[in-house]
């Protein structure tokens, strides 16, 4: 079936909103007139998304039940917990442990029309002035389902907040929704994990926004660990507004998938903002992970520093597009971004492109993007001290992610996934 | 424990070594000698098993195996050691970890158990004393932004913790100081025993001067032309490569 058909009659069918309705028909319409994207659309130009919705992809936007089991990430035992299920937010699944009040978690319909309506109103949807094709609109059109987070002025976070992206394939394929609206008020601090499981092994495929806005002082991390294995793909937006001075730190780590792509948003909408933005991919089979980041520079003296490393095994691809918007008033900015890829794989590729739109005449930018093999001299200094070609390379390898990994300051959470990464390497004594 | 027949290399298609014979018993130190470009460092490559280079004639024999029918780190783990002219810096691995993956690797090639934490670091602090190495330098990254001379000791270092039969210290002299050559010599010495053995390539007398060889070849033009004593080594440092040079061109 066509996909604008489909979808239109699974809006129909879907339980009504109570305070989204307005702006889920105009998602629906956007997404009526531009449907999905082709490849020949630039910004779709590596991540064939048209194939991923293929028939017998089940999309049925109803709360499913809440007998479901899945594994909690590792490392973050104590953690305040956000559960989405198929893509809906399930509060029955989630637990918060922060002090009543610091926080507060709900659905993103109910929030559009209580005490919150304004900063909904305000916030919701901010993302597709940066993404007018289709699959962000599309999300937007089953916005209800989603979950709204606000963490209070001056609240800081002893735990993370870990949302849970449990996917119920077992009995067929799913294609999945979820939306989040997050708020972080003045002085606040907080992390947010996204991550993302499945109860089977059916394809699935999920289409995600989430917008964050950190207000004056705020201090946000946002971590997205994607490990849901060969058979779950995933398109998603994380779009984070600094709507005062702020600090923000994103780190996007990809082990697995079959096609994924992850769209991050950096608006630095006030003077002296500063953010970071880390991400690792480290892939093989016929993995494809396609990392867009847009850092977009509206007022003066922001800074904001970039650092992606990929290593692709096998067939796998890794794709990195980085655009850096330096906006007429924004002088003094100071933007810096870099993409280093290693190939290890015979069939295994990378493609990586830098964009840098300056308007401002008084600025420092830079970039920079390698592509390359492991140093086979330090390869052979391995060997040489009697260390296994595997391991030798694992120890490159390794080394080569670090940088990535040592941003994640949760201690538990860093060696589970350096663990992980270890496995994967097949590193062994 | 090291025997060489008549071994030639090439890298791409230059022929470097042109028939080297060489016999090494445990408990000797042998010196190779020879200009630049004579084919030193190609014959600590080759004995190593660095790709680069393609044998194509002749054999080593390394403790009763066939020692070019191992792999790099097979050849390691079975006793051989190369100290780099150049050892390598490596971002992000810390020069504790290596070792340790290294010296466990061999030890489970040997059926023994890995060293636990303790045991590594007391084996580790008394290698330390050895080579007078700092702990500062090996948390840090390998070799990353180390001095020259920082990095020789840490080969030394490492041959310390690997124990090896065999030693080739390729040119480990160069760029030191009278200082660290010192302590790189009494390292080495310290090392020394009746049952290993060390192969000492190197372009200068002077290093000959702390660690004292037992026989001195000079390697020319890819071959063995000349084998002697300590003595060789000293008449070379007086008389200069040209007299060997041009006896052995007479030669040919």
């Amino acid at each position: 079936m066509d996909a604008i058909q489909f979808f239109t009659d699974a809006y129909a069918q879907q339980s009504s909103s109570l305070h989204l309705h307005a702006f889920q028909q105009s998602n629906l319409d956007a997404f009526s007139t531009m449907g999905l994207p082709a490849i020949k659309h630039e910004e779709w130009k590596y991540t064939k998304i048209r194939n991923l919705f293929k028939d017998g992809l089940t999309y049925t936007p109803t709360l499913s039940n809440s007998e479901i089991k899945f594994q909690t990430l590792k490392g973050t035992e104590e953690a305040n917990r956000i559960v989405f299920v198929n893509g809906l937010y399930n509060a029955a699944l989630t637990h918060l442990i922060e002090a009543e009040g610091n926080i507060v978690v709900k659905p993103l319909d109910t929030a559009a029309g209580d005490e919150d309506a304004e900063l909904v109103k305000k916030h919701l949807g901010h993302s597709k002035d940066y993404h007018l094709d289709g699959i962000n609109a599309l999300n937007g059109a089953f916005a209800a389902g989603g979950v709204f987070i606000k963490v209070k002025p001056n609240v800081v976070l002893t735990q993370p907040i870990v949302i849970y992206h449990v996917t119920d394939n077992a009995n067929g394929m799913i294609f999945s929704q979820p939306r989040i609206l997050g708020y972080l008020g003045k002085n606040a601090e907080a992390t947010i994990i996204e991550t993302y499981v499945s109860t089977g092994n059916s394809e699935s495929l999920s289409n995600e926004v989430i917008e964050m806005c950190v207000e004056r002082d705020a201090n946000l991390l946002y971590i997205k660990l994607q490990n849901e294995g060969a058979h779950s793909s995933h398109t998603g937006t994380t779009h984070i507004r600094q709507l005062e001075k702020a600090m923000t730190q994103a780190i996007t780590i990809s082990l697995s998938g079959a096609i994924v792509r992850n769209n991050l948003n950096m608006i630095m909408e006030a003077e002296y903002g500063e953010s970071h933005m880390y991400g690792l991919y480290l892939l093989n089979g016929n993995t494809q992970v396609d990392n867009h980041t847009i850092v977009d520079n509206q007022m003066p003296h922001c800074f904001s520093n970039e650092l992606y490393k990929g290593i692709m095994d096998d067939s796998s691809s890794g794709i990195f597009n980085g655009k850096i918007f330096v906006r007429k008033d924004a002088q003094k900015t100071n933007a810096y971004q870099s993409n280093k890829n290693v190939l290890i794989g015979a069939n295994a590729s990378a493609n990586t492109k830098p964009q840098l739109e300056i308007f401002a005449d008084d600025v420092k930018c830079s970039h920079g993007c390698t592509i390359g093999k492991l140093d086979e001299e330090a390869l052979f200094y391995l060997r040489a001290r009697g260390i296994s070609e595997t391991n030798a390379k694992a120890l490159l390898l390794h080394a080569f992610a670090g940088d990535i990994l040592q941003q994640i300051k949760y201690e538990g959470l860093r060696t589970h996934i350096d663990e992980l990464i270890s496995e994967r390497l097949s590193f062994q004594i | 424990m090291l025997k060489i027949e008549n071994l030639q290399a090439r890298i791409e298609e230059k022929e470097i070594l042109k028939g080297i014979n060489l016999d090494i018993k445990p408990g000797e130190i042998h010196a190779i000698m020879g200009p630049n470009g004579s084919g030193k460092s190609t014959l600590a490559s080759v004995l190593a098993g660095r790709a680069d280079y393609e044998v194509t004639g002749g054999s080593v024999e390394f403790l009763g195996k066939d020692l070019l029918e191992l792999s790099p780190e097979d050849r390691s783990r079975e006793g051989l050691f190369l100290a780099f002219q150049y050892p390598v810096e490596i971002p992000g691995v810390s020069t504790t970890n290596f070792i340790k993956t290294a010296v466990n690797e061999k030890r489970k090639y040997q059926g023994e158990e890995p060293l636990d934490a303790a045991q590594f670091l007391r084996i580790m602090k008394e290698k330390m004393n050895l080579v007078e190495i700092n702990q500062s330098l090996l948390s840090r990254s390998l070799n990353e932004g180390f001095s020259g001379g920082e990095k020789k000791r840490n080969e030394i270092f490492q041959m310390a913790m690997l124990e090896p039969k065999l030693a080739i210290l390729d040119e480990t002299d160069s760029g030191l100081d009278i200082d660290a050559l010192r302590i790189v010599a009494n390292g080495v010495n310290q090392l020394r025993s009746k049952d290993n053995a060390f192969l000492v390539v190197t372009h200068y007398q002077r290093l000959l001067d702390y660690i004292v060889p037992d026989f001195v070849h000079v390697l020319y033009n890819g071959r063995i032309v000349k084998s002697g004593t300590k003595e060789l080594a000293l008449e070379l440092e007086e008389r200069g490569y040209d007299f060997i040079k041009s006896e052995a061109d007479q030669a040919v």
